[in-house]
């Protein structure tokens, strides 16, 4: 048995093979969706996905302590941001949303997503344990979640502002707050849907209705969820193969290399291609989840289960998008589809994720 | 341990959501499978329908009256058409259409529905077509077709017999179940007469071509192409040469003529003029020009032959004679004529004073005396039947037509119509052709080959069975009428006298008739405006002694049957026999009447476009 060196001993090749798995096939369905191509989107998204795979191992292999240190200033640094961008950020794609800094367009809304998980982790930390019953437990969290949440909504951005609440919210949940805070604060939203609905923008409401109805605009907004489905239905089981999906290619389906990407994939590799892409998420939530419930540290363990909620919730709305479960809101799956900012922000989390596990480990275990 | 719990908790119901997605991916995809590959499929493929070609309509010796040529056309599609303003005005330039153009194309595109193509221009030069060709992309809407369009090689000499195609409107449309055939560019249907009557025979089978398309249209390949099957020949019994030989020699008149063949009722010419090109309808007929048919007083949208009614005058003499007989009248009997006849206080009169006259020569001098005499003894219920045994009054079964069929008066009509007894002075109106009778060409010429044939002979366009009776009519009856016709033509001092077939041998029997427009005492119906002046009609059958062609004419304020119709029947019947002598006779008038029917008319509509007057006095070509 020839003796494996601890460098290469501590390097994560299980997480590396699932993170290349998902995004090596995606690279796959944007060659097709090129034409069988490598420009314009698989050649540079592979380039992308080797940076930042090299940025979350790097991220790994800091030290826990320094995000739990930083939570609240980076925080309120991405906050300030936000504020910023509603204040000076150009408007693009009919939405405010990026920051021009001269050498390249910033997205904090994306940033914020782990911000507010490692902000919120910190707090629950620090929170005395008798205290989490108490009203003290909640509105700090509350306003803390509230006020990102708010900006984004401003820019208009649904999606991530859905997203960094339900990133705060399971923090929240896992940090022990009364059960029935949660159940009923469910029901008053759900009465309060309607009031909820009318501070939508008009593009957003039409897209809620239209997903309620997609018959209502066949050839409008309604036309993205029914190609999608064309495209994942007439795959069938095994797919039409590689390079024939037609919903793609003739451009039936829009948005093919990103928020329907999906879609595309599902159009030649079928229902097997998939259930192996699920697998391959799957893989990576048991990962992380895993790793929450190890977690040597209380904030390892709420951003640990933060992130997972995080990356999860890209996944199940954007499949649920496709598949026609969901309104049609922007939102790209990890790692799969083209594009840099969600890359970003999934592989952001993968680091945090991996550092809380080396934290771990490096301590021999769970509360040691 | 509550963390663990919680954890495990959003764990599980990150799973339960996943299996979830697992379980809906599953189903669209497998339960599902079916319904979206045939959508994908639909996506992917565009049908495109190939318009079938119409089946022909040829003559009774196969040369065609409606036939197809190649055409290069220009459609827009109204859902495709975003810019509607910028693409109509590109058209318009690149392919120098004027405003009447426009304006059609306006008004079909607020009539179309949908994927209704609306045309816009037809039989483009190659280069105009190429012209549009290249700027395909840039004209969204914009759908190109080389196709077949409908053509007519005589023209207007056959508008009112074959009718005309047309796009088929949002109405046919629907009564055809939607059958996408029918929105179709190129596709045309039978709009009128034989085009509508045989539209099922003709049509054909459309071809279809599959090609692969992107999402904005744009043809990646094409799959493959089904050829269309042409629409079945019809084939009538008109007489092709014959159709544009009258339609030609009708001139600057407007009227009707209908030739039968004696033998076996073939109908060999159907003639109403002034027609409408149906070449021009077959491309979608301009707003102008269709003012222009419409504001025509000598009516070229109706068709004269079946839907003309008119008072028959004195061609209805030879018929009163065959009743007469029948009712025991010795046609060697005489009338003294004395310009007119006494019913009570009212002086009945005659157009001359023809002194004593015999049957046969009353209807050769059409005195209206003797037959006023005859009335006057028999009572018009004894003419009435045999007017309807001839054909008068009666609707046949002609393919494609529509037709008006008249009066034939007796008491018991007047009785139910008016609630009125019949009187004498009503029969000796009714005997000469005038009062409540009203009859179309069609059903004079009907008259006509009874007469010659001696049976009831039923007129037919197609090779359809009749059982042609004799009819239940004395040789002596049928004899004297015969021969009262041959003097009309033939006779010293007949009424068409100057109609004698310019033939050695074949001689031509016939009957004027002139129907007064307004009463005798308003005018001698021989001046004044071309409104106001008689009717001339005629009906005539040839050779004498051995009847082949019967023909029924009526030109409307002709003026005189003798005049303005038995000349024409002259021409055709010599056209029938000698073609040389009858064209020489075409064409002397036709250089007096500025040129051929598509030149005259192209002329006068150019001139009423101009705002000049389309009506000169039509003159009399004699």
């Amino acid at each position: 048995m020839i003796p494996v060196p601890a460098a290469v001993q501590r390097v994560p090749w299980k997480l590396i093979a699932i993170l290349s798995g998902i995004t090596g096939f995606g690279l796959l369905v944007l060659y097709s969706a090129a034409g069988g191509n490598w420009s314009p989107w698989a050649l540079q998204q592979g380039v992308r996905f080797l940076v930042f795979l090299t940025v979350a191992l790097v991220i790994g292999r800091f030290n826990i302590k320094i995000f739990e240190d930083f939570a609240y200033l980076g925080y309120i640094g991405i906050l300030i941001l936000l504020i910023a961008v509603e204040l000076l950020g150009f408007v693009g794609g009919g939405s405010q949303r990026w920051l021009n800094l001269g050498f390249m367009n910033l997205q904090p809304s994306e940033l914020m997503k782990v911000a507010i998980v490692l902000a919120l982790a910190r707090f629950y930390t620090q929170l005395p344990p008798g205290s989490t019953r108490t009203w003290t437990a909640l509105w700090p969290a509350l306003v803390m979640i509230g006020f990102p949440a708010a900006l984004v909504m401003l820019q208009p951005d649904l999606g991530t502002a859905l997203a960094i609440c339900i990133g705060g919210v399971i923090v929240m949940f896992c940090a022990g707050l009364p059960f029935w805070w949660f159940g009923s604060t469910a029901a008053a939203g759900v009465a309060a849907l309607p009031i909820l609905f009318s501070f939508l923008h008009d593009y957003q409401q039409k897209r809620v209705l239209i997903f309620l109805d997609p018959e209502s605009d066949p050839l409008g907004a309604g036309y993205h969820i029914s190609q999608s489905k064309i495209a994942i239905g007439s795959g069938g089981i095994g797919g039409k193969g590689f390079l024939n999906g037609s919903q793609s290619h003739l451009d039936y389906l829009p948005e093919g290399h990103t928020d329907f990407i999906f879609a595309t994939m599902a159009e030649e590799w079928g229902l097997i291609g998939g259930l192996v892409l699920l697998g391959l998420f799957f893989l990576l939530l048991r990962w992380s989840t895993r790793v929450a419930l190890n977690a040597r540290t209380r904030f390892g363990q709420l951003a640990a289960a933060g992130l997972t909620m995080t990356i999860f919730f890209y996944i199940a709305i954007n499949l649920m998008m496709v598949m026609g479960l969901a309104p049609v809101v922007g939102i790209p799956l990890p790692l799969f589809s083209y594009g840099g900012s969600s890359m970003l922000t999934i592989m952001t989390c993968v680091g945090i994720v991996l550092a809380i596990e080396n934290d771990t480990k490096k301590a021999g275990g769970r509360f040691r | 341990m509550t963390f663990t719990r919680r954890a495990m908790l959003v764990g599980g119901g990150q799973m339960v959501i996943g299996g979830a997605l697992a379980a809906r991916m599953a189903y669209i995809s497998i339960i599902d499978n079916d319904h979206y590959v045939l959508e994908s499929e639909s996506n992917r493929v565009n049908l495109t329908l190939v318009p079938p070609r119409r089946g022909w309509i040829v003559d009774r010796r196969g040369k065609a009256l409606a036939n197809n040529r190649v055409s290069l056309r220009i459609d827009l599609i109204p859902d495709r058409l975003h810019d509607k303003e910028l693409v109509l005005r590109q058209l318009r330039t690149l392919l120098r259409l004027d405003g009447d153009a426009m304006e059609r194309i306006n008004r079909d595109l607020k009539a179309a529905s949908g994927f209704q193509p609306v045309a816009v221009a037809e039989d483009l030069s190659e280069a105009d077509y190429a012209s549009i060709l290249v700027r395909l992309p840039d004209l969204p809407g914009v759908a190109p077709q080389r196709g077949f369009a409908r053509n007519y090689p005589t023209g207007a000499a056959v508008g009112h017999l074959i009718g005309y195609v047309g796009a088929p409107t949002a109405e046919e449309y629907q009564a055809a179940n939607k059958d996408p055939l029918y929105i179709t560019p190129g596709f045309r249907v039978g709009k009128d007469g034989l085009e509508k009557y045989f539209q099922p025979m003709l049509r054909g089978e459309p071809g279809a071509k599959r090609v692969e398309v992107t999402a904005r249209g744009k043809v990646v390949r094409e799959l493959d192409t089904t050829e269309d099957k042409q629409g079945k020949t019809v084939h009538l019994t008109i007489d092709a040469d014959l159709q544009e030989y009258i339609a030609r020699r009708m001139g600057r008149e407007s009227g009707a003529a209908v030739v039968i063949d004696c033998d076996n009722g073939d109908i060999l010419s159907f003639v109403s003029m002034p027609s409408f090109d149906p070449n021009s309808f077959s491309d979608g007929i301009s707003n102008s020009e269709y003012s222009w048919l419409r504001a025509d007083d000598h009516q070229p949208l109706i068709n004269k032959a079946t839907r003309g009614l008119y008072p028959p005058g004195s061609t209805l003499k030879p018929m009163a004679a065959i009743a007469a007989v029948e009712h025991g009248v010795d046609p060697s009997e005489r009338h003294t004529c004395i310009g007119g006849y006494r019913l009570g206080s009212r002086f009945f009169r005659c157009l001359g004073t023809h002194g004593s006259v015999d049957m046969a020569t009353a209807i050769m001098k059409s005195c209206n005396s003797y037959f006023y005499w005859l009335a006057h003894r028999l009572g018009y219920d004894a003419f009435a039947p045999t007017a309807k045994m001839l054909g008068l009054g009666e609707e046949f079964q002609l393919a494609g037509s529509n037709q008006r069929y008249g009066t034939i008066p007796d008491s018991a009509w007047k009785m139910r119509k008016y609630d009125q007894a019949w009187s004498a002075s009503d029969s000796l109106n009714a005997i000469i052709g005038q009062g409540y009778v009203s009859v179309n060409p069609l059903q004079l010429a009907v008259m006509a080959a009874r007469i010659a044939s001696g049976r009831k002979l039923y007129p037919r366009l197609v090779n359809r069975q009749f059982r042609n009776d004799p009819l239940p009519y004395s040789a002596d009856a049928l004899a004297v009428a015969r021969h009262g016709m041959d003097l009309v033509v033939n006779g010293p001092g007949g009424t068409a006298g100057r109609s004698r077939l310019p033939l050695d041998g074949i001689a031509m029997a016939g009957k004027t008739g002139t129907a007064q427009v307004r009463g005798l005492n308003t005018g001698n119906g021989k001046s004044g405006s071309w409104r106001f002046r008689d009717h001339g009609l005629f009906v005539c059958f040839a050779p004498v002694d051995k009847p082949k062609y019967a023909a029924g004419i009526v030109i409307e304020h002709g003026m005189g049957g003798s005049r303005a119709a038995a000349p024409v029947a002259k021409d055709f019947m010599t056209f029938l026999y000698d073609r040389e002598k009858a064209m020489e006779a075409l064409e002397t008038f036709e250089a007096g009447w500025g040129g051929t029917i598509k030149e005259r008319m192209d002329r006068d509509y150019m001139a009423w476009k101009t705002g000049a007057s389309s009506d000169p006095d039509p003159e009399i070509p004699q």
